[in-house]
């Protein structure tokens, strides 16, 4: 079998997005979820610039500005879920997701 | 290393280069760069190693005299007995500090508290890659240097809050807390007065901001960003906040020496210790050789008559210049309260430096204007300096009496 | 295939999935940072510098303090951040899903065909980002600021407390 180093980076990035996966479905601790979902954004990432790098069209930088959008997007994720995570904990006492299933305050 | 100019330079000016050349000649042409950055890197640590040092004494020299006492000038240098003005002193401090002994509180975090200061020093001296220190000094050619520089800083944040953790004190996480309320809160006006450069200068490389900076107005002022009015607001923007960033006075409060024992550093001692002193000195090193390199033009000379001189000669004059201003300004101001601290950073710092950020704007597409509208552009861009200026500064200073204190 | 970038990433994979099973939940966070950290050497290993730089600042700079921050606040008790481990009825499953989605993946990435073209990488300049951004992307930068705005304001809407501030506090 003969592996170019697009499919390298692409197994790299799916590893990542199944660690991502397994984590923010096991844990049940809020922060911890969101970690893994932060990391598979990240996995995300890590696709567009190797298909940037050994695309047809590296000239124009797309792939650069895609993933720059995607670090801001996943900047105001990160604030919003982790203040959401701060007014659960003011709720109820503690972050643990299962918990965390009433609609009023 | 950058590539040299088209005119053959000066010898003294070659002279490190040249050196470094000599040095790597005999390797064969593949493996010539790892030595050449090699001994680059070695350059710069024993420069600012060596630097660390002499700014321990000359910190207390300074401090002493500014308090009318002849400060350290007992150490003698070993063997010979010669009381040289205390040069010996930190040969001592170091042998003090290397001697004594590391402990590590019972309950803490083992590997971060080891991690928290290797971290630190380790980012500390990754961000003087991208300083130029003089026309043919600069150890990598970055793109985007700039940004490495502060992206490197980003980690010291991480480091101190690993101290504060790892140490499990209360009082030491509680004051990594405070110290990173700091750090957090001036990295705004910093990153923002060094925007307007990079907005001036239209680039982030370090070397291309200093290249703009060596035009001479009627071919003797220069033309250092410092002298122009978006230029001197954000210097001095960029300066109060490196003091900050530094954790220098008037912002010490993260380890306020004679009020708290020693914020996030309490549960730290011996080598420990003695490696957040030198991350700290050498942050401040860095802070102010990009202070010289974006405000301050760099390696440039300030007069055309003055050429002759080395450039890394002024770049050394003007970082130590800085250093001093760092030094004098801890002999005379008084500590900052938190509420005072993040009220100057919050309300004044950063809403200057986004006015300023206007300002440099205005003056980037006023470039062309000329005769009577050169001088309107400078009425205009110091009436934009000092008109926000002055306005923020009568609310920053507006119903701050003599503070009554409830629980004390 | 060069070392560096097995290195690099063996070890990004590695400390998340460490991340991800670990009990104390600090240590879980700063592991992730170092995996962050791993992301953006292999956007250097790539050649793309700035987003690596972008990513160091944003991550490793700027969510990783959140992300302490939120910790420390929503701690169990004063001197811990231990959390229970995952259990069993929830690791199965997604494990079990994981694996699936993994192997789904590594199945097509293998499978497929995947031209690519050996040049070196292009030397994208931090200018012509800048001109990208200013010019065709425009539209986009000024909805990526309005909406960090937008999630800022609201994160600290979301997250401030609502009791009002004591009156006699020193200001």
């Amino acid at each position: 079998m003969n592996l170019s180093p697009l499919h390298l980076c692409l197994l790299f990035s799916s590893a990542l997005f199944c660690v991502g996966l397994i984590g923010a479905l096991s844990r049940s601790n809020a922060i911890l979820v969101l970690l893994g979902v932060e990391l598979m954004l990240n996995a995300g990432n890590i696709n567009l610039i190797a298909f940037w790098r050994y695309g047809p069209a590296p000239a124009e930088g797309t792939g650069i500005l895609f993933v720059l959008f995607a670090i801001a997007i996943a900047a105001a994720e990160a604030a919003v879920g982790l203040a959401l995570v701060i007014a659960v904990h003011r709720h109820q006492r503690n972050i643990r997701l299962q918990e965390a299933n009433r609609l009023r305050g | 290393m950058s590539a040299p100019a088209a005119n053959p330079l000066p010898l003294l000016e070659r002279l490190p280069v040249a050196l470094r050349d000599a040095c790597t000649n005999w390797l064969p042409e593949s493996w010539r760069w790892l030595a050449n950055s090699l001994l680059s890197i070695v350059a710069v640590f024993v420069v600012f190693a060596t630097l660390f040092a002499l700014l321990t004494l000359a910190e207390r020299k300074i401090l002493g005299r500014v308090q009318n006492r002849p400060g350290p000038n007992r150490a003698p240098l070993p063997f010979l007995g010669l009381r040289t003005y205390g040069l010996a002193q930190p040969l001592a401090d170091g042998i003090k500090m290397l001697t004594k002994e590391d402990i590590v509180p019972r309950g803490a975090d083992r590997v971060l508290h080891f991690l928290a200061p290797v971290a630190l020093l380790a980012f500390s001296i990754m961000t003087f890659a991208v300083i130029p220190y003089g026309r043919t000094l600069l150890p990598v050619e970055l793109d985007a240097a700039v940004l490495y520089f502060f992206a490197a800083g980003a980690a010291t944040e991480l480091a101190i809050f690993m101290a504060g953790w790892a140490s499990r004190n209360k009082y030491s996480l509680l004051a990594a807390m405070r110290a990173l309320a700091q750090l957090i809160s001036y990295e705004l006006p910093l990153l923002l007065s060094v925007v307007a450069v990079v907005l001036e200068a239209g680039s982030l490389s370090t070397s291309v901001i200093v290249e703009k900076q060596g035009a001479w107005l009627f071919g003797i002022l220069p033309q250092w960003h410092v002298f122009t009015p978006w230029g001197f607001a954000g210097f001095l923007i960029f300066f109060v906040a490196a003091l900050a960033e530094s954790n220098r006075s008037p912002f010490d409060l993260p380890e306020a020496e004679s009020e708290l024992i020693a914020g996030h550093l309490t549960e730290y001692s011996g080598f420990k210790y003695a490696l957040f002193f030198m991350a700290e000195y050498f942050g401040m090193c860095a802070l102010s050789g990009m202070g010289v390199t974006l405000f301050l033009g760099g390696w440039q000379a300030p007069f055309p008559a003055l050429g002759f001189i080395p450039s890394y000669c002024w770049f050394a004059a003007k970082l130590l210049a800085l250093l001093f201003v760092f030094m004098w300004i801890r002999a005379t101001f008084p500590r900052l309260r938190i509420d005072q601290l993040t009220r100057l950073a919050w309300k004044f710092l950063v809403p200057l430096a986004l006015v300023n950020l206007f300002t440099a704007a205005f003056w980037v597409l006023s470039a062309g204007w000329a005769g009577p509208l050169a001088f309107a552009r400078w009425v205009v861009a110091g009436a934009l300096v000092i008109g926000p200026f002055l306005a923020l500064g009568r609310r920053l200073s507006a119903g701050l009496g003599p503070r009554s204190y409830r629980y004390a | 295939m060069s070392l560096a970038f097995l290195l690099i990433a063996f070890l990004t994979v590695a400390t998340a999935a460490v991340a991800m099973a670990l009990r104390n939940l600090i240590r879980s966070a700063l592991l992730l940072v170092a995996s962050w950290a791993g992301i953006a050497a292999f956007y250097l290993w790539a050649g793309a510098e700035f987003v690596a730089f972008a990513q160091v600042l944003v991550y490793v700079g700027a969510i990783s303090m959140v992300v302490l921050f939120a910790v420390l606040l929503t701690r169990p008790s004063r001197d811990e951040a231990e959390v229970t481990p995952a259990s069993a009825g929830r690791l199965l499953p997604a494990l079990i899903t994981g694996g699936a989605v993994l192997g789904v993946l590594v199945g097509a990435i293998v499978g497929s065909p995947l031209r690519t073209t050996a040049k070196p990488p292009p030397p994208v300049t931090v200018r012509e980002i800048g001109l990208q951004l200013m010019g065709p992307h425009a539209a986009a930068l000024v909805v990526v600021g309005a909406l960090l705005t937008v999630a800022l304001l609201g994160a600290v809407v979301i997250a401030a407390t609502s009791r009002p501030a004591d009156p006699g506090e020193p200001r």
